[in-house]
């Protein structure tokens, strides 16, 4: 049990992301649920790497056992690509908002559904 | 982080929810100190805590910050996400023990790196910028793509004088 235990934290942080991703309409609240989906992620990357008794992987005379320092390299890269594609997201939102006037999902679709009414009665 | 995590999911004011995100940031922060991930560490309390912090309050400038009541239960949400997480907790048994030096993960190209090749004592920059150099100009090109989305999305708003200005 113990040594799965941070596969088990992981699991728990994914999975909330997931569920405010798909349980929240708000476009805001879904894309701070992104971001946590992405931590997640880190952590998935980042605990296979290290080593009982292991250090950071900065090389010096003093130390012979180190982490992993593949994993840390690849995840420098997710946050930064995350970073931006949460700045992408919220310029989507800021979009959204100005043409529907809200960035609740269910007022947004109820909104598409009555210019599709409108558009069908007005060809019968 | 629980508690962060728990509030984000049920809090309805986007500014706590916000603001909690960055609390949420600088906690994995100190995690991914234990887990000697510093450099890894210092970008996500920079970045996440930080400029993710940064961004979300200047969208929330330009939206409503409060969050509209549920219209239905999360039922079908919570079922899958239970679900999921059952699944991904019996596939997590058979991946190798927490620290095991014997795992896959240390024995493929790892002690190449930290054969000290580039002569830069810290061995997380020479595997971004020598070793997987190519990565890099990758994800440089990701960022700058996602900063011309940026403007080519927020650039038409000034044809619209009723509009408030300021950027995201």
């Amino acid at each position: 049990m113990l040594a799965h235990f941070t596969n088990v934290i992981t699991v728990f942080l994914m999975v909330a992301g997931l569920f405010i991703i798909t349980a929240r309409g708000n476009l805001i609240k879904k894309l701070v649920g992104l971001s946590l989906f992405q931590t997640s992620v880190y952590l998935l990357y980042i605990t296979p790497g290290k080593l009982i008794g292991g250090t950071a992987p900065i090389l010096s005379p003093a130390y012979t056992v180190y982490s992993n320092p593949l994993p840390h390299v690849l995840i420098l890269t997710a946050i930064v690509v995350g970073v931006s594609t949460l700045a992408l997201g919220l310029a989507l939102t800021v979009r959204i908002r100005e043409a529907y006037g809200s960035i609740e999902e269910d007022e947004i679709l109820a909104l598409d559904h009555s210019v599709e009414d409108d558009e069908a009665r007005e060809s019968h | 982080m629980a508690v962060a995590v728990w509030a984000i999911a049920f809090t309805r004011n986007l500014f706590s929810v916000v603001v909690l995100s960055g609390v949420y940031s600088f906690l994995m922060a100190t995690v991914l100190v234990a887990l000697d991930a510093v450099d890894v560490a210092m970008t996500e309390a920079a970045v996440g805590a930080g400029v993710s912090t940064v961004l979300l309050l200047a969208a929330l400038r330009l939206c409503k910050s409060e969050e509209a009541k549920p219209a239905h239960k999360p039922w079908l949400p919570l079922a899958v996400s239970v679900s999921t997480s059952v699944l991904l907790v019996y596939g997590a048994w058979g991946l190798p023990d927490f620290g095991d030096p014997e795992a896959p993960i240390h024995k493929n190209v790892v002690p190449r790196y930290l054969n000290n090749e580039v002569d830069v004592p810290n061995v997380v920059t020479a595997v971004l910028a020598s070793f997987r150099a190519y990565d890099t100009l990758g994800e440089t090109v990701v960022v700058f793509t996602a900063g011309a989305g940026i403007i080519a999305l927020l650039r038409r708003r000034k044809k619209n004088p009723d509009n408030k200005g300021g950027g995201a």
